[in-house]
């Protein structure tokens, strides 16, 4: 079952498509990562999502109904480029935020004072926007996208800004309200982030799709068979049938295994060299290097 | 949908208002003009001040003779010679007045020299010309052997009845419909009034819509907002919003302006002695016979009254609105566009500044002849029409060029919000582009 279904979506400006031909499932209940150069056409994307602008052409299921049908409130948005008006008091800037967001005052009201409580903010309700710091208004903004409490929820970039001890508090919420079934797509080009929070990704450059799956498959189907071992008993290892030597530094070895040829092969190679082997793991590519080597190689041709 | 332009409008209306710029603009602008007409006042009084004792040094008799006198200042004659007199005449007159004698009968011009403390106001200037040219001419009379009677029976004064309007008599509205003079300067002054009106409310407000718009745009609110919200139920809201607030401000002018010049006239009103004295002066003045003798106050409280009302303020409201929406969906247009950098803007300002201003020069035309071609050209085209037609009000426009005018109107504000809003949706999320009209031509035709 999925939360969002994209068919073959195209958004063309002038002369060049921001979005070409674009398809791609975000499963429910999953931590979707939408990932991209600068300038690939994630925000294109997202903006045709949350209805901002239309398709040219293709077509958007949300959770089962064509997005057209679908009411406002079912999708959370924060814009990586955000801000809030700076001379309104926290509490009427929320207020104002959920009522359009088709909250009623008094549902609003409700949902407001639960999450400043959360964030241990309840006093902010009467501070200016201009007087917070610009993590601090991010927080307000994060509750301002979640506070509706819709099925889907876009984070563009929520981290910038925020320090280490407020990223992990909205990273807490962000698995949290997961865990509750609501479904995010987390739109950054932060590998290391994406590694750590996405179950599935799709990667998009220059308009079009060129990567998509599970992290895991992802990593396995960019692997190398290069196995990091640490080792002692001799000051190197040679090349053998069944390996090739990457480096060797200090009893730290990466090494290549040949094709068809079985882990535990290598490692009775290694032994019958006198090798006393410590430590014998598999070293799968970051999404880093997956995404770098593969936007080089398309930029290349 | 409109639940949201609702909410947008709300919080555009309430952020407004309660701004202190809001309150101190709405407040002090009626006190500002009251204290300008206090001031206004002041000055007049002053110089045409109270009344002076007048000492006439009068050579040839010829004004003394006339045994004049006025209202405000007592008139004394002296035989003393003007040089001793000169010299002390301030311990028992405030000024002295000498008349060199006359001796052609066929100079048409005199020159009377005066000595006085400080320097006169105009008014008592002309005054003491009228009076004592007024003597001179009936001594020229006199030596002339002219019958005076004879003379002044030369005088004719003409004087145009209140017209009546042949096409009303015809539908039975005899009473209703005379145009007299006073109504006619009445409707210029009112006519004047509302079409400047109009154009300081289009600029203000429509002003604050752009400024509103672009502030969003270069705070990036605008992306967070219209995730839930339509672009054009932002806008609308905006628009709506902002009229509220110039709503506000022109109800409360209308109700405090009148209410602190009321206040200004109880203060300085009651100076008898300076309206006695430009009333004198009104009265000296030839030409001041025709045009205000015979107008009073009453007279005009009821011609006032006589202007029709239930039609002026409800249709000068719909040209408020109308006026207000197409020009401030054109800066909310501009506005989306232009975003972080204002110079670069500042060619798209031209279709709207242009419009306005040809109709604010047009205005003077159409109040001159409220019924010829160009007052009816300028009430049917929409850009001039919100200046136009309520300047004409008072003249009694044909009903049928009204209707036509707002019917007109009504339909080019949709035109102007829907084309706005079509630049608009584009424009907000549009950043570090230059525009120019070209590029807002094709931002029509994007799909939304």
């Amino acid at each position: 079952m999925n939360v969002l279904s994209i068919q073959g979506v195209t958004k063309q400006y002038d002369n060049y498509k921001a979005v070409n031909n674009v398809s791609f499932d975000v499963p429910k209940g999953s931590i979707f990562g939408l990932l991209g150069p600068n300038g690939a056409g994630k925000t294109s994307l997202i903006r045709i999502i949350t209805r901002i602008t239309g398709a040219d052409s293709g077509s958007i299921i949300l959770d089962g109904v064509p997005l057209a049908n679908t009411k406002i409130r079912e999708v959370g948005y924060m814009p990586e480029e955000r801000g809030l008006y700076k001379k309104m008091k926290v509490g009427e800037q929320l207020m104002y935020l959920a009522q359009l967001r088709e909250l009623d005052r008094k549902e609003a009201k409700n949902v407001i004072d639960h999450w400043m409580e959360k964030f241990d903010i309840a006093s902010w309700w009467n501070k200016k926007i201009e007087e917070l710091s610009k993590g601090m208004q991010q927080k307000i903004q994060f509750i301002a996208t979640v506070m509706h409490n819709p099925s889907l929820i876009i984070l563009d970039e929520p981290f910038t800004g925020l320090d280490p001890l407020n990223t992990n508090l909205i990273k807490d919420e962000i698995f949290r309200m997961n865990k509750a079934g609501t479904s995010i797509i987390f739109s950054t080009h932060r590998m290391e982030q994406v590694e750590e929070i996405c179950k599935d990704i799709v990667l998009i450059n220059a308009g079009q799709k060129i990567l998509e799956g599970k992290v895991s498959e992802v990593k396995n189907q960019f692997k190398k068979n290069q196995f990091y071992i640490e080792y002692e008993g001799l000051n190197g290892i040679v090349s053998g049938a069944s390996y090739d030597v990457i480096s060797d530094n200090d009893h730290k070895a990466l090494v290549k295994i040949k094709n068809e040829v079985s882990t535990n092969q290598v490692i009775s190679d290694l032994i019958n060299q006198g090798c006393q082997i410590l430590k014998f793991e598999e070293r799968l590519p970051s999404l880093n290097d997956i995404f770098i080597s593969l936007i080089e190689n398309k930029n290349d041709e | 949908m409109m639940n949201k332009v609702r909410l947008v409008a709300g919080r555009e209306y309430l952020v407004r208002v309660r701004k202190r710029t809001f309150i101190i603009a709405t407040l002090f602008t009626p006190i500002g003009i009251g204290l300008m007409a206090l001031m206004a006042g002041y000055f007049a009084s002053k110089g045409g001040a109270a009344s002076k004792s007048i000492v006439f040094v009068d050579e040839s008799k010829i004004f003394e003779a006339s045994d004049p006198s006025s209202k405000t200042h007592t008139y004394h004659f002296s035989a003393e010679d003007i040089n001793t007199l000169k010299d002390n005449y301030k311990e028992k007159y405030d000024l002295l007045v000498h008349i060199p004698p006359f001796e052609d009968m066929s100079q048409k011009s005199h020159q009377v020299q005066y000595f006085s403390e400080e320097k006169l106001s105009v008014v008592t200037i002309t005054n003491l010309e009228s009076a004592i040219g007024k003597a001179y001419k009936k001594y020229k009379i006199e030596q002339s052997s002219i019958d005076v009677d004879l003379y002044n029976s030369f005088n004719t004064s003409i004087q145009f009845e209140d017209g009546i309007l042949l096409e009303k008599i015809a539908a039975g509205e005899e009473e209703a419909n005379k145009s007299g003079k006073l109504s006619l300067i009445i409707g210029t002054i009112l006519g004047g009034l509302m079409g400047f009106l109009m154009y300081m409310v289009i600029f203000i407000y429509g002003g604050m819509v752009m400024r509103s718009i672009m502030e969003e745009k270069i705070n990036r609110i605008v992306e967070v907002m219209i995730s839930s919200v339509k672009p054009f139920q932002l806008m609308l809201g905006k628009i709506l919003g902002v009229g509220a607030v110039g709503l506000t401000q022109l109800a409360m002018w209308i109700i405090l302006v009148p209410l602190i010049l009321f206040v200004v006239q109880l203060v300085i009103g009651t100076n008898p002695e300076q309206s006695a004295e430009l009333m004198e002066m009104a009265q000296n003045m030839n030409t001041g016979k025709a045009d205000l003798d015979g107008f009073n106050v009453s007279q005009i409280i009821s011609e006032f009254n006589g202007l029709n009302w239930f039609l002026i303020i409800p249709v000068f409201i719909i040209f408020f609105f109308g006026g207000y929406f197409i020009y401030s969906s054109m800066f909310a247009a501009i506005g989306s566009a232009i975003g972080d950098d204002m110079g670069e803007g500042q060619q798209l300002m031209i279709p709207i500044v242009i419009p306005v201003v040809i109709a604010f020069i047009m205005l003077q035309g159409v109040l001159q002849n409220p019924n010829g071609n160009m007052a009816v050209f300028g009430s049917m085209f929409p850009l001039f029409s919100p200046i136009i037609m309520p300047a004409r009000l008072a003249f009694d426009p044909p009903i049928w060029q009204v209707i036509l005018s707002i019917i007109i109107l009504i339909a080019s504000c949709i035109f102007f919000v829907w084309l706005a809003g079509k630049i608009y949706r584009v424009g907000i999320l549009m950043y570090g582009k230059k525009v120019n009209f070209k590029e807002l031509g094709k931002w029509l035709f994007y799909k939304a």
